[in-house]
């Protein structure tokens, strides 16, 4: 119910709208809720909503944060 | 797809479940609730629970919102439905839910009432601006991450003046929810349940934040780290718990930094305070009468009030006395331990509302956790032989 998925910019539209794909799908949706939403950028979808952006870098890190968890660390 | 395949790396799972091993105390168990819907889906479709060791055990939690809305909601739901002016917008998961003597909005629309599913606010509104002469109703459900949605819609309906558009709202609030799970009198009837940390929902957390967390790890005591809803994101969430465990730490830590930060969405969080209070107290369907747990419309908006509007009223409704929802929602019971499971309820004829959503505890154990229970009973049978 409260699920939402990462969707790609493709497009910002008028009105905080905007075309976003997922797995080649497109869809418009309302990006009302986040600033700055940029073509290119991934923002997690719920309901036809946007209701964050993810941020590449914070991933990045949290990827790279499981790959040491994985090998096992000291922490 | 970017941001979901990288997180489902099935030899990485393995390497961080050997890390869970070899990190538990082999003397102490481990007891933690996910307590969203989203997360006992992932455990259990992607068979979690089996790369952990026999002490670290994971309790399922009552964080799906349509499992806990009681009968008397959708009764009244299906009620206002009947009304020949009235057109009901829902989401999907509201339609096969229970209502009393075997009810449900699938039902009532193949009566003839005028019921139907959108997949977002926004095609609710749609609806209302196209048909002027309907009186459209949202039936609005969910959590944090939900409402702001609903408000938007309000805020646009007030906006284009659609006078024909209004809210029945059952949206309620996780903090409130987590709280009550451990201190309700409920618990000692149902059983004592030993809860050592929670695994906090990911996208309500990106609307709420992970600071209304914070009062709660410190007031319990109780380690919270909030996690995405891929494999590998829940399993690292489940070593950062064993790990809190180990210290006697009790802190709120945040694995889904891709997108939740400490505040949230406050922009979101401003429209729903623009159009939302809390109610003092609601029914959750399995947890009773839960104290602030829940919102409605403000009052300066009452003719946007399904509830107002159409002195909409809810009636008592009790689920059926052998279903043991209530204490499955609360983690103290498990779905097979029902005697009603996969017999009289599956996910086509659900009676409860564990077996409603499919991130119900008993619709997840239905789909994924019986076949692996087959297969290990036939293994262990092989080696008998």
């Amino acid at each position: 119910m409260c699920l939402a998925i990462p969707v790609q910019v493709k497009e910002v539209l008028p009105d905080d709208m905007a075309k976003v794909t997922l797995g080649g799908v497109s869809k418009i949706i309302s990006t009302a809720l986040v600033d700055d939403v940029k073509v290119g950028g991934y923002v997690v979808l719920h309901v036809g909503y946007a209701l964050a952006k993810i941020d590449p870098e914070e991933a990045e890190r949290t990827l790279a944060l499981i790959r040491e968890a994985a090998i096992g660390d000291a922490a | 797809m970017k941001y979901i395949d990288e997180y489902r790396d099935g030899r990485l799972a393995m390497d961080i479940a050997r890390q869970i091993v070899a990190t538990a105390d082999l003397v102490r168990s481990y007891h933690f609730m996910e307590f969203c819907g989203g997360h006992t889906h992932a455990i259990s479709r992607y068979g979690l629970e089996d790369l952990l060791p026999p002490n670290v055990r994971m309790i399922h939690g009552p964080g799906c919102p349509v499992c806990v809305l009681p009968i008397g909601r959708i009764d009244a739901a299906i009620a206002l439905a009947m009304r020949p002016e009235v057109t009901l917008c829902t989401y999907g998961d509201l339609m096969r839910v229970p209502g009393s003597d075997g009810s449900n909005l699938l039902k009532a629309k193949a009566a003839g009432a005028d019921i139907r599913m959108v997949y977002s606010t926004l095609d609710a509104l749609r609806i209302a601006e196209a048909e002027p002469n309907r009186d459209v109703v949202f039936f609005a459900i969910g959590f944090e991450t939900t409402t702001p949605p609903t408000a938007l819609a309000l805020k646009a309906a007030i906006a284009k003046g659609l006078g024909n558009f209004s809210i029945f709202c059952n949206h309620v609030l996780t903090p409130a929810a987590i709280q009550n799970i451990l201190e309700s009198p409920d618990v000692r009837k149902l059983g004592t349940i030993k809860i050592d940390g929670f695994i906090g929902p990911a996208h309500v957390s990106t609307v709420i934040g992970t600071e209304p967390y914070e009062f709660f790890a410190e007031e319990f005591q109780k380690p919270v780290v909030v996690a995405g809803f891929e494999p590998l994101d829940v399993i690292q969430a489940i070593l950062m718990l064993v790990r809190q465990v180990n210290d006697g730490r009790h802190e709120v830590e945040n694995q889904y930094i891709r997108a939740v930060t400490v505040f949230g969405n406050e922009k979101a969080q401003a429209e729903v305070a623009n159009f939302f209070e809390l109610r003092e107290s609601f029914e959750w369907r399995g947890l009773g009468e839960v104290p602030y747990g829940a919102l409605r419309l403000r009052p300066q908006y009452a003719t946007y009030d399904a509830e107002k509007r159409f002195s909409m009223v809810t009636p008592a409704a009790k689920d059926n006395p052998a279903c043991e929802c209530g204490a499955i929602l609360r983690g103290a019971r498990n779905p097979a331990d029902c005697k009603l499971f996969g017999t009289v309820c599956t996910p086509d004829t659900p009676m409860g509302s564990c077996m409603v959503s499919s991130e119900g505890a008993c619709a997840a154990h239905w789909t994924y956790g019986r076949l692996r229970e087959k297969a290990r009973q036939a293994d262990a049978g092989r080696a008998v032989a």
